[in-house]
């Protein structure tokens, strides 16, 4: 008898659907933040300090921006942990870097908040 | 019969060499999305959020920014960094083509992985243009 336990993968995409799902769903948040941003940026044509300061102070903007970044980290995190599932085999060199990773966008995250919402 | 009128065979690869084996631009657009999402996260990601805190925080900073990103190797790195976006974008809207069940086939999939390689290297070019 085999243990059902046994059977479990300590690592793994836990087999697929959700994140192949979820790597869609943000790249479609990140692509129409793209279009967003760059009309914008066309609109303008070119922001100097003031007026980029303004933008940044605009509420919705800065709502929009961290919605793209939240997109952007959990899409990072699908990619590099496929990356990491590929390349890396010995668990104890990928579950560390893994961690790292996990580790890096976190911090992205607060730092995101930090510039949207850190000096009013 | 038949079967000693073959010509003899010729040397085959007995492994996967990947630098051995002639790569389909499909092959090519693919890794190439793999490596360019690679270095969005390493750089592009670090390097956007620096950039918007350094240009956003005072006047001073954002002129020393201005001066930063003017210097001929930082624009280089920001054409890269614009051209693994642009690839990275491009070749991510293919794949929802595809699950969409558009140009799954053989001929419409080498056409639209060349298109994109090639779409992305153009709008890298106009970038370019600008920064430059």
């Amino acid at each position: 008898m085999v243990n059902p336990t046994q059977k479990k993968h300590i690592v793994g995409a836990h087999y697929g659907l959700a994140d192949w799902l979820a790597q869609r769903l943000t790249a479609a948040v990140m692509i129409a933040y793209t279009l967003f941003a760059f009309g914008i940026l066309l609109w303008h044509g070119g922001l100097d300090h003031a007026a980029w300061k303004a933008l940044f102070a605009n509420q919705f903007f800065r709502v929009a921006t961290f919605l793209f970044m939240l997109a952007l980290i959990y899409h990072a995190w699908v990619g590099m942990r496929n990356i990491t599932m590929d390349y890396v085999k010995p668990l104890a060199v990928r579950l560390p870097l893994q961690g790292a990773i996990i580790a890096a966008l976190v911090a992205y995250a607060g730092w995101t908040i930090g510039i949207l919402w850190g000096h009013p | 019969m038949a079967a000693t009128e073959r010509p003899p065979a010729r040397p085959r690869p007995v492994y996967l060499d990947l630098f051995a084996i002639r790569k389909p631009i499909p092959a090519i657009v693919s890794i190439l999305h793999r490596a360019s999402g690679a270095l969005l996260f390493l750089v592009g990601i670090p390097a956007l959020l620096w950039s918007v805190q350094a240009s956003l925080a005072s006047p001073e900073s954002y002129a020393a920014f201005a001066g930063f990103v003017g210097h001929p190797v930082v624009k280089l790195a920001a054409i890269l960094l614009a051209w693994a976006y642009l690839h990275h974008l491009l070749a991510g809207f293919r794949h929802l083509t595809q699950d969409l069940h558009v140009g799954l086939d053989l001929g419409p999939a080498r056409r639209s992985a060349g298109l994109v390689f090639a779409a992305a290297l153009v709008l890298t070019l106009v970038v370019a243009v600008r920064v430059w």
